[in-house]
C-alpha cells in the first residue's frame, strides 16, 4: 500500500530548541546529546539548548533564528503544551512565520519527571524529539479565525454565589438569565438564621441580594427552571431552558398567601422541602416569606383538583387576580449566550449512610441543616430548639465530620462544618441553656475571625472532645443515662473511652457534589475530580474556569466552601465572563475537521458521533459537512470515517503517521 | 508496429481472477487482438525458461495475481518484473494479501501441522511432512519454500499499478486495458479503481439513516434480508462504507453486505482498522455491558475487518511469542 504523499512547500528549515528548565529536564535528560541529536536529523538546520527558553530570551533565539532565514519551523523540547504551546507559537508568529509552523516536544512531563534512568530519559527525550521534527515538516500554515461574542451571561443555581455573580454582571450593564430549579433563589444560605464568624443575621444581608436580583432591569429570573439542552462554544452558546409550570401565573402573582389560606386542606399536612421536612405545608404554597420571585406554587403530587379533578378550587376563587391556572405547561425556552457560569452548588451528606449514629432511628438525631431551621426565627418552630416531643434539650453533642475525613465516605474535609458546628453550639446554648458538647478530630478554624471565634466558644463554657464519635445508641448502664443518648467516643486528650448522655444528637454532616452533578456536567461538557466536584482549568493559577472555555464556576459546586469564599469566587467567576464579553471576539483554534468534499460517500457515520452537533448532512447532494465554528477539534468523527474524507487540521494522518515514525525510526 | 507483449501470472490465490480475465466474453477477442499474450500459465503452455529467455522490459505490461507467500511466487515475480515495462497487482491478494493473508493469524509450522497432522480430515499414517529439500537415490530433491509471514505484491517487489477486488470487475479491467494501450494512465501507484466509498453508489443509499445507530448485528443467514433497504441498518455489517466503489454494487444487488474486496480509499492506511472504528462508532449505546453485547454479535473480527488486507495492515500479521514474529 502506498504511504500517504509528503507535502511540503520547499524543504523545510527546521529550528529545534531544547530547554532544561532549570534542573526540572537537565537533571534527568542529557540536553547537550539531544542537541547533538537534533543536528542529525532530517530538515533540521538550527538545533540550540537554553536555560529556559519560554523566557524572553529564550524566545528572542527562536524569533532571531526566523529572521536571519535560518529556520521557518520551530520545534521546542520542553514543557506541556497546555504550559507553553501558546507561548512559543506566539514567539514563533513574532519571528515572522506563521504560528502553526510549530511543535512541541514535552520532555519534563513526559519524561524527566517521571523517567528513573537517565539514559532512557534522554533515549525517551530523543524519540519525542525527532517525532516532533517529522511532523513540523508536514505542517501547513493556519489562521484562526475571530467570532463575535454574545454579550449576555447564563448563570445556573441562584443560591448566594450565582445571586453575587449576577448581580456583579447586571450592574456591568450586562444581561444576565439566572436559572434556578428550585421554586425561590437563596439556596442553603436562605435556610440559616446566623452566618459564621460574625452571626450577623443570613437572612438580613441574602434577602437584599435576593430582591436586588428580582427588580434588577438586567436580569431575568427563572426560578422553578432547569437548563436541559447547551450547543455552541465559547461566545456563543445556545441553551434550552425548561421552565416547569407553577400553576400560578408569575406575571399576575403578587404573593398575598390569600390562596393558600383559602385552599380546602384547612391544616397543613405535607412535607414542606423548604424545612427539610420539620413543618408542613398545603398543595399550595410559597416557600417561605421572603422567596424569590414571591409567587405561589401548586404541588400537583399533592393538589386534590390534580389528583382528582373534583375540588372545589377554593384557591381560584380567592385569586382576585385571576393568577392560577391548572393548565400551564411546561414551557421551553431558547436563549443565546456568550459566557456560562454554573453555581450548582452541593448536597448535605445523607447521614443515614452512618447508621451507628442512629440518624432516621433515633428521633433526635439531627443533621446539622435541620437545627439550621430550628434556630431560625422564621423557621418550623420560630427559632426555639425542640426535642421531637417539643420538649427543651437539657444537653447536646455535636458529631463534627459526618462524611467528612472518613475513608469509609468521604477522604476530603468539608472545610466548614467546624465553623458551622461552633456556630450551631453558640446559637443552641443560647437559646436552651443547654450543656453542648463538641466531639471534633481537629478545630480547622483558618479564616479571618474563626479562631478567635472558636476562643470565644472554650470562654463560653462550650465543651470539647477531641475524638471520633463510636456510636450513638439508647442502651443505657446507669441511671443517669436513662431515657437519653448515649454518645460513646474516645477522648483522645485524656486517653478514655467516655459515654455522654445527652438529649439531643446533631450530625454536622458534609457536603457532597449535587444530586444532578453529573447530569450538569455531562450537559456542559465539563469534568469532575475524583469525589465529582466540577474541575477547575488550574488548581491554582484558573481556580474558576474549567476547560470548557466561556464557563466558570462559582460556589460550592467545585468543591466545599463557606459564605465568604463562595462569594468571592462568584465575583472571579463574573470579572472572567466580563472578559470575555468586553473583549468581544473569541478566536477560533484551527485545529477543526473538515470534509474533503470530493471523498465523501454521504455514509452518515460522522453525523451523528459529534458531541458538539457541529457536522450535518445535505441529502441533496449526498455530503456531510463541518461546521468550523461548532467544531472543537476532538478528531472524534476523524477516527471514524471509513473512507478518509475526513481530516484533522494539525491533525492530519500524513502529520500523525510522520510523527509515529519519527518516534519510531530515529533512536 | 508489433503489438505489445502482455504476461499473467498466479501465486497465492484461488484462480477467481483468472476468470476474472475470462469473464471478458468475447471482448477477450479483441484483447489478443491488440496483444501478444506471452505467458499465462493457466491457459498457455509456456514455461519459466520462455520468461527467461525475453529481454528486460519486453513484456509491456504483466497482470499478477495472488499473495506472495513462497520463495517460488517471489522468484517468477521478481523475474517478472525485470522483464516487464508495466506491472499491475489483480486482485485482492495481490493488492492487500486477500484472504490467503489470514495466514497471517498462524504461522509456517502450525499451518503445516494443522494440514498434515492435526486436523480432523486429515489421515496421514506414514506421517509425510513437506520438506524443503530431500535426498533421493537419484539426488537431491528441493521444493519452494513456505513463507512464515503472507505478503502483498508491493511489499516484494515495485508495483506500478492495482487492479482490486475479488475478482476485480470485469469493467475495471476494461478500463484498465484501454487507459494501458491508450497510454493514459494515472500517477504511478494508483489504484484503478474510483476512490470514493462504496455508499457514494448504493442503489440502497436513500434509505441509509442519517443517523445510524447499531443496536444489534447480524449475520446474513440469521434474517430475510429486505431487498430495499440499506444493509448496515438492517443490522449486517456492512463495509461499503469503507470500501471502494467500483465493482458496480455486485454484492449489494446480491442481496448481501459490502465484505470489503476493493480494499480502501487512498485516503487510508489500514483498512481494518479503519472500517472497524467506523462500524464500533454506530453502536447506538453508552453502557459499556451493552455495548460489549452488541459487538460480541461480531463473530470473528479480524477476519471480517481484514477479510482481504491483513498483509497489508500497519500490522502486517499477529505477533505471539510462540509464533516467531516476522
Amino acid at each position: 500500500m502506498s504511504t500517504p504523499e509528503n507535502k511540503t512547500n520547499g524543504t523545510p528549515r527546521i529550528g529545534v530548541y531544547v530547554c532544561h528548565c532549570g534542573i526540572n529536564i537537565a537533571a534527568k535528560v542529557n540536553v547537550a546529546e539531544c542537541v547533538e541529536f537534533a543536528r542529525s536529523l532530517p530538515y533540521v538546520t538550527v538545533a540550540r539548548e537554553y536555560k529556559f527558553i519560554c523566557s524572553d530570551p529564550g524566545q528572542e533565539l527562536i524569533q532571531q533564528d526566523i529572521r536571519d532565514g535560518k529556520i521557518d519551523r520551530v520545534v521546542v523540547a520542553s514543557c506541556s503544551p497546555l504550559m507553553h504551546e501558546a507561548t512559543f507559537r506566539k514567539a514563533t508568529l513574532a519571528g515572522g512565520q506563521n504560528p502553526f509552523f510549530f511543535q512541541m516536544a514535552n520532555i519534563r512531563e513526559h519524561v524527566s519527571w517521571v523517567t528513573f534512568d537517565k539514559e532512557m530519559a534522554t533515549l525517551k527525550a530523543k524519540a519525542l524529539i525527532a517525532g516532533a521534527v517529522m511532523r513540523v515538516a508536514r505542517h501547513k500554515p493556519l489562521e484562526k479565525t475571530r467570532v463575535p461574542v454574545n454579550p449576555d451571561v447564563l448563570i445556573v443555581g441562584g443560591g448566594i454565589a450565582g445571586i453575587h455573580a449576577a448581580l456583579t454582571i447586571a450592574d456591568s450593564g450586562k444581561k444576565v438569565y439566572l436559572v434556578e430549579k428550585e421554586p425561590t433563589i437563596g439556596g442553603h444560605m436562605a435556610k440559616f438564621d446566623k452566618t459564621f464568624p460574625t452571626l450577623d443575621c443570613a437572612a438580613c444581608i441574602l434577602t437584599p441580594k435576593m430582591s436586588a436580583v428580582r427588580s434588577h432591569p438586567n436580569i431575568i429570573l427563572w426560578s422553578y427552571s432547569e437548563v436541559s439542552q447547551v450547543d455552541g462554544y465559547v461566545g456563543n452558546f445556545k441553551v434550552k431552558v425548561r421552565r416547569k409550570p407553577r400553576y400560578v401565573d408569575e406575571e399576575l402573582c403578587v404573593g398575598c398567601y390569600e390562596c393558600i389560606e383559602k385552599c380546602i386542606f384547612k391544616k397543613a399536612k405535607f412535607e414542606d422541602e423548604f424545612n427539610i421536612g420539620l413543618s408542613q405545608r398545603k398543595p399550595i404554597y410559597i416557600p417561605f416569606p421572603q422567596a424569590t420571585p414571591l409567587v405561589a406554587l401548586i404541588d400537583p403530587e399533592t393538589c386534590t383538583e390534580f389528583r382528582t379533578g373534583k375540588c372545589k378550587k377554593t384557591c381560584v376563587d380567592a385569586c382576585e387576580r385571576k393568577a392560577i391556572d391548572f393548565q400551564q405547561k411546561e414551557e421551553i425556552k431558547e436563549i443565546d449566550v456568550g459566557a456560562i457560569i454554573l453555581a450548582t452548588g452541593f448536597k448535605i451528606f445523607d447521614a443515614t449512610r452512618i447508621p451507628r449514629y442512629g440518624y432516621g432511628k433515633y428521633p433526635n438525631v439531627f443533621t446539622s441543616l435541620e437545627i439550621e431551621r430550628l434556630v431560625n426565627a422564621s423557621g418550623p418552630t420560630g427559632g426555639e430548639v425542640r426535642l421531637k416531643d417539643g420538649g427543651k434539650p437539657n444537653s447536646v453533642g455535636i458529631i463534627h465530620c459526618v462524611g467528612s475525613r472518613d475513608i469509609n465516605t468521604n477522604r476530603y474535609c468539608s472545610r466548614l462544618c467546624c465553623m458551622a458546628s461552633l456556630k450551631l453550639a453558640h446559637l443552641i446554648k443560647e437559646r436552651t441553656g443547654a450543656e453542648v458538647y463538641n466531639f471534633y478530630i481537629d478545630i480547622r478554624a483558618a479564616g479571618k475571625g474563626y479562631e478567635e471565634f472558636y476562643d470565644k466558644l472554650l470562654k463560653e463554657g462550650v465543651h470539647f472532645i477531641r475524638g471520633r464519635v463510636a456510636e450513638v445508641s439508647d442502651w443505657t448502664m446507669t441511671a443517669d443515662e436513662e431515657g437519653k443518648l448515649v454518645i460513646r467516643a474516645e477522648d483522645t486528650l485524656i486517653g478514655v473511652v467516655r459515654r455522654i448522655p445527652v438529649d439531643m444528637v446533631v450530625l454536622a454532616v458534609g457536603l457532597e457534589p449535587s444530586a444532578d452533578a453529573d447530569n450538569i456536567r455531562r450537559m456542559f461538557n465539563i469534568s469532575c475530580s475524583y469525589e465529582g466536584w466540577f474541575l477547575e482549568r488550574h488548581p491554582k493559577l484558573a481556580p474558576v474556569s474549567t476547560f470548557t472555555d466561556g464557563i466558570s464556576l462559582a460556589g460550592a459546586c467545585q468543591g466545599p466552601k463557606d459564605i465568604p469564599d463562595s462569594v468571592a469566587q462568584a465575583g472571579a467567576a463574573a470579572a472572567e465572563a466580563l472578559a470575555l464579553i468586553d473583549k468581544g471576539f473569541v478566536e477560533l483554534e484551527p485545529n477543526t475537521a473538515f470534509v474533503q468534499d470530493e471523498f465523501c460517500s454521504g455514509c452518515c457515520t460522522c453525523v451523528a458521533l459529534c458531541p458538539y452537533s457541529a457536522i450535518s448532512f445535505s441529502a441533496d447532494n449526498n455530503r456531510a459537512s463541518v461546521n468550523g465554528a461548532l467544531c472543537k477539534g476532538c478528531g472524534t468523527c476523524v477516527a471514524a470515517c471509513p473512507s478518509g474524507a475526513l481530516q484533522q487540521n494539525l491533525f492530519t494522518d500524513e502529520q500523525i503517521f510522520e510523527e509515529i515514525r519519527g518516534v519510531m525510526n530515529y533512536v | 508496429m508489433s503489438k505489445p507483449k502482455v504476461g499473467f501470472y498466479w501465486c497465492a490465490a484461488c484462480g477467481g481472477c483468472e476468470e476474472a480475465v475470462v469473464d471478458l466474453h468475447e471482448e477477450i477477442l479483441n484483447v489478443v487482438a491488440a496483444v501478444d499474450i506471452l505467458f499465462w500459465p493457466v491457459a498457455l503452455d509456456f514455461k519459466r525458461e520462455d520468461v527467461e529467455k525475453l529481454h528486460e522490459r519486453e513484456l509491456a505490461v504483466s497482470f499478477i495475481n495472488g499473495a506472495i507467500r513462497s520463495s517460488e511466487q517471489f522468484e517468477m515475480v521478481e523475474l517478472l518484473r525485470k522483464k516487464s515495462g508495466l506491472l499491475i497487482a489483480f486482485g485482492s491478494c495481490s493488492h492487500l494479501g486477500g484472504i490467503p493473508g489470514l495466514a497471517n493469524l498462524f504461522n509456517r509450522e502450525s499451518i503445516l501441522a494443522n494440514s498434515y497432522k492435526e486436523a480432523f480430515s486429515v489421515e496421514n499414517p506414514q506421517g509425510f511432512y513437506p520438506q524443503e529439500s530431500i535426498q533421493v537415490p537419484e539426488g537431491k530433491v528441493t521444493l519452494p519454500a513456505l513463507w512464515n509471514t503472507v505478503k502483498t505484491l508491493d511489499q516484494v517487489i515495485d508495483v506500478d499499478y492495482y487492479l482490486p477486488g475479488c475478482p476485480p470487475p470485469v469493467e475495471l479491467i476494461k478500463e484498465a486495458l484501454g487507459a494501458i494501450l491508450a497510454g493514459k494512465l494515472p500517477e504511478k501507484g494508483a489504484v484503478l479503481a474510483p476512490d470514493k466509498a462504496l455508499c457514494e453508489v448504493c442503489p440502497r443509499k436513500e434509505s441509509k439513516p442519517e443517523k445510524p445507530q447499531l443496536r444489534e448485528f447480524k449475520r446474513p443467514h440469521e434474517i430475510v434480508i429486505d431487498t430495499e433497504k440499506c444493509l448496515l441498518a438492517q443490522g449486517l455489517l456492512c463495509l461499503g462504507s469503507a470500501t471502494r466503489s467500483g465493482c458496480g454494487s455486485a454484492c449489494v444487488n446480491g442481496n448481501m453486505p459490502c465484505t470489503g474486496c476493493m480494499g480502501p480509499t487512498s485516503r487510508v492506511l489500514d483498512y481494518g482498522a479503519k472500517a472497524l472504528s467506523a462500524i464500533a462508532s454506530l453502536v447506538g449505546s453508552n453502557d459499556e455491558k451493552e455495548i460489549a453485547a452488541i459487538l460480541s454479535k461480531i463473530a470473528d473480527p479480524t477476519g471480517t475487518f481484514y477479510r482481504y488486507s491483513l498483509p497489508a495492515s500497519l500490522l502486517h500479521r499477529a505477533y505471539k511469542p510462540e509464533q516467531g514474529g516476522k
